[in-house]
């Protein structure tokens, strides 16, 4: 079988690593994400065997898609095996929970809670594994797709209900998570496709969503798809921990580039762009082409960047994904003026004592972040059209929200772009890179020759 | 390259580094020898005056950026912060206060002798005169103050030179006689100013150096080290003259070699970027700064910070025949004097002249006499020049507003941008 080319990039930021992968028509053929956390190396490996998998995904919808006999069952047969696969997923990195939470309570420091504590910490490991299913019903919504995000949410719930304050207080539990969390991302769990492919075809069978002449032709069509060689032809790496990635210099690619480009590419009339990652803010100025005119970045403190919701969302017990929507019920605006990271804690409980909402406190904790922004933008040279916001705070409907507000206040009506996809736009850049500059070797060699 | 390789040098970093410690000697000698010490600032310093009445000057600027090069500035800093001193002050300053508080040991390890006279020309730069008002609480010592005014209207004119002249014969020349109890001598000043004239030729034939291709020097980064003996204590001295022929030679040499500027990991052999720099570098992480640079082939060819102690490159000499005027117009002319639409119309020329493919504006945290409308510069002279405009951030001296990181990241994602745009329209790369 003849394989079938593709190009990586690969976006190390602060808080999460991205790859993209490229196949030779430069279509997206699959995305992986993972929390950077400490090891960047991990990071890189996990987010682009992600993307690989993903890539199986696309492969398998186009195989699919291409058979006029399947071809109308493409949206019954995908989500299922993509929905198998992440509960498989899930299922190990639970797994790899209950191994280390039992790792932690061995410290010597928690030995007055024994043996309640094993047991205890295995009862919450026994409930979370009943609840994962629903978590992965095909159309279920999860609040995330980082497994710390949910895990982290359900061990709060179930070891609030299991602590007790004399014999087993909460803070013990969630202190054995927190060291749990970080081994667990740190591992590279192995869950194999091709082996979840054939139990999510076993159980559409079983539900009598298939009928067996199409499960033997599904099957096939697997296969190939499973089967077909990926030859990563050139990668380029971006992002805070470009530094860590063991390629060459030359495949090393300035995240201001790679963002330049990725919106670009994503949608082609940019001229405006606006990235807020977990520990910069960054305001860049494109060209027809995509290619970087001017740019502005925040200085070497993070106030108003990612990271600072992130504190937020810690001081509330919150995700960080469950700000953006309790921020929208907001009905009153409150006007935060410190979007200081070490005095955000203090701030909000501030606000609290005062009295304030939570809701109206976190909307107007939204909209200095963008006042920071926005004070970015306008040294960087102004808010043209059309104007794409990328990063992980673009996909915050409050900080969008509060976008939006400020950019119509201080430029008049603007387009404003932001993709699904947004945070994955500094990868997609340096994938693009990768391609490109493979071509330019090449050409370079035909001239040579 | 590792930091513990001992960094290359050329020969005049030796005689420069010789003349300085001999400089700071022969302070810390003063109490013996008796001789008198004005404490003043480098842009608009009367070096040749003072030095005619055999007074020894002390540029506390200078002290407080060469204990930033040497890793002290930030126990300095933090000392004056004690004080009370808050953390938006100038650096140089609460580093100054600091050394002083500490027993005024200098960069060198020597005592530095109390001022006998602080003598303030305070040009183009506020803080200078808060600066000396605090020093004047702490030494009982003569003051003498030399208003120049700032260049406004972007011209010096007759009115102005005529007014500082006078200062210094009603106010400045009197307390130096006072001080020393010596008479003035024009005729000594005048032979210094000769003196100066001459080092000042080869200081520019050197600066100019960096346009050819490669330039033979960075006119930042080194040039900080080629503006020392001329911007501080050595205008108007046979040692200052010496130096900047010794420099010269060097120069020379490297032109016929064709060879690119000496770093201390090296030569730069493959130049990339062509850069003009507005702004002071940091100190407390001078190599480390410069590192990034030239690990990617960028040279600075011309730099605004080298032109604090004058503009000599745009045709000032100090003028032996007309000796206090001179100083005037010499006082009038620095770049801290220099008006917004005057720094703007400066870098463009840079950029043409030395045919850049950029311009870089360092942006200091606690000068706001320098940082003060950089972004309109910024904008201004991309505009009128068509070159890209880079903007990164640090400090002077104190090393907790220096983040490496981020100024990699910045500096990084410029020079690729430069790169990008060298692309020809219709390429994709």
């Amino acid at each position: 079988m003849n394989g079938l080319d593709c190009w990586v990039g690969i976006d190390l930021g602060s808080t999460t690593t991205k790859a993209v992968i490229l196949d030779s028509e430069g279509a997206i053929l699959g995305r992986g994400i993972t929390n950077s956390r400490s090891n960047y190396d991990v990071a890189c490996a996990v987010a682009r065997a992600e993307a690989f998998v993903d890539a199986r995904f696309a492969l398998a919808r186009r195989t699919l898609e291409a058979d006029a006999e399947l071809a109308p069952r493409t949206e019954l047969l995908l989500p299922v095996i993509a929905a198998s696969f992440a509960e498989a997923k899930h299922g190990a990195a639970l797994d790899a929970l209950r191994a280390e939470l039992l790792v932690a309570a061995r410290n010597d420091f928690y030995k007055s809670w024994q043996p309640a504590l094993d047991r205890v910490l295995g009862e919450i490991v026994d409930e979370m594994e009943v609840r994962a299913p629903a978590l992965f019903v095909p159309g279920a919504e999860r609040k995330s797709d980082f497994f710390r995000d949910l895990a982290s949410s359900s061990f709060m719930q179930l070891s609030e209900e299991a602590a007790d304050p004399g014999t087993m207080p909460q803070d013990v539990l969630i202190g054995m998570f927190d060291k749990a969390i970080i081994k667990v991302e740190n591992q590279e769990l192995e869950v194999s496709f091709e082996e979840h492919v054939g139990q999510a075809l076993d159980r559409l069978l079983e539900a009598a969503g298939l009928e067996a002449g199409e499960r033997a032709r599904a099957a096939e069509l697997m296969e190939y798809a499973v089967g077909m060689p990926l030859q990563e032809r050139a990668h380029v790496g971006t992002g805070y921990g470009r530094a860590r990635l063991p390629f060459p210099k030359a495949s090393i690619r300035s995240e201001i580039l790679c963002h330049g480009l990725g919106a670009h590419a994503t949608f082609p009339s940019t001229r405006t762009v606006l990235d807020i990652g977990g520990q910069d803010t960054k305001a860049i100025q494109v060209d027809e082409r995509g290619i970087v005119t001017g740019f502005q970045m925040n200085d070497r403190c993070a106030a108003g960047c990612g990271r600072y919701l992130g504190y937020i969302a810690d001081e509330m017990n919150l995700g960080v994904h469950e700000l953006g929507p309790m921020a929208m019920k907001s009905t009153r605006k409150v006007k935060i003026n410190s979007t200081c990271t070490v005095f955000a804690g203090a701030e909000l409980r501030d606000r609290l004592n005062l009295g304030q909402q939570r809701e109206d406190i976190l909307a107007g904790l939204h909209r200095a972040i963008m006042l920071r922004a926005m004070s970015l933008l306008a040294r960087s040279g102004g808010v043209h059209d059309d104007f794409t916001f990328t990063g992980g705070v673009a996909r915050n409907p409050a900080a969008v929200r509060a976008l939006r507000e400020l950019v119509t206040e201080n430029y008049g009506e603007r387009k404003i772009n932001i993709s699904a996809a947004s945070i994955y736009t500094g990868a997609l850049g340096a994938a693009i890179f990768a391609r490109r500059a493979e071509d330019a070797d090449e050409s370079t060699e035909e001239a040579a020759a | 390259m590792t930091e513990t390789v001992p960094a290359q040098r050329d020969a005049s970093m030796a005689l420069q580094k010789k003349i300085l410690g001999e400089h700071y000697h022969a302070l810390a000698q003063a109490p013996e020898t008796g001789a008198k010490t004005a404490y003043t600032f480098v842009p608009g310093n009367l070096t040749e005056l003072i030095r005619s009445f055999d007074m020894l000057p002390v540029l506390p600027e200078i002290n407080a950026l060469q204990s930033g090069m040497r890793k002290q500035s930030g126990d300095f800093v933090r000392e004056a912060e004690k004080l009370g001193h808050s953390e938006d002050v100038c650096t140089y300053v609460k580093c100054d206060i600091g050394m002083l508080k500490g027993g005024n040991i200098g960069p060198t390890g020597e005592h530095i002798p109390d001022p006998d006279l602080l003598l303030l020309s305070y040009t183009g730069c506020f803080t200078f005169m808060k600066w000396f008002e605090l020093l004047k609480q702490e030494y009982d010592c003569e003051i003498a103050m030399l208003h120049v005014p700032y260049q406004g209207g972007g011209e010096i004119t007759q009115e102005m030179v005529d007014y500082i002249v006078r200062q210094l014969e009603e106010s400045v020349i009197p307390k130096l006689e006072k001080v020393t109890g010596k008479s003035f001598d024009e005729d000594a000043v005048s032979e210094r100013l000769a003196l100066s004239a001459q080092a000042e030729e080869d200081f520019v034939y050197v600066l100019e150096s960096a346009k050819h291709r490669p330039s033979p020097i960075d006119g930042y980064f080194g040039g900080v080290f080629y503006i020392g003996p001329i911007f501080s204590a050595f205008r108007g001295t046979q040692a200052g003259i010496d130096y900047y022929q010794a420099l010269r030679s060097e120069v020379d040499a490297r032109i016929a070699a064709g060879k690119g500027p000496v770093t201390p990991a090296g030569e730069v052999t493959d130049e990339r970027y062509r850069l003009v720099v507005e702004g002071p570098p940091n100190w407390t992480h001078f190599r480390e700064f410069w590192k990034m640079f030239y690990e990617e082939n960028a040279v600075c060819v011309a730099s605004t910070y080298t032109k604090v102690g004058g503009l000599y490159d745009r045709g000032f000499r100090h003028d032996p025949s007309k000796p206090l005027e001179s100083l005037a117009r010499y006082c009038l002319g620095c770049y801290t004097n220099l008006n917004l639409p005057q720094r703007v119309d400066l870098i463009s020329d840079y950029v043409r002249e030395y045919s850049a493919d950029g311009f870089l504006i360092n942006s200091v945290k606690s000068c706001n006499s320098f940082s003060a409308g950089q972004l309109v510069i910024l904008r201004e002279v991309e505009e009128r020049t068509g070159v890209p405009g880079g903007f990164i951030e640090s400090d002077l001296v104190d090393p907790r507003y220096f983040s490496a990181a981020n100024i990699k990241n910045r500096l990084e994602s410029y020079l690729q941008m430069i790169e990008q745009r060298r692309q020809p329209v219709g390429a994709t790369g």
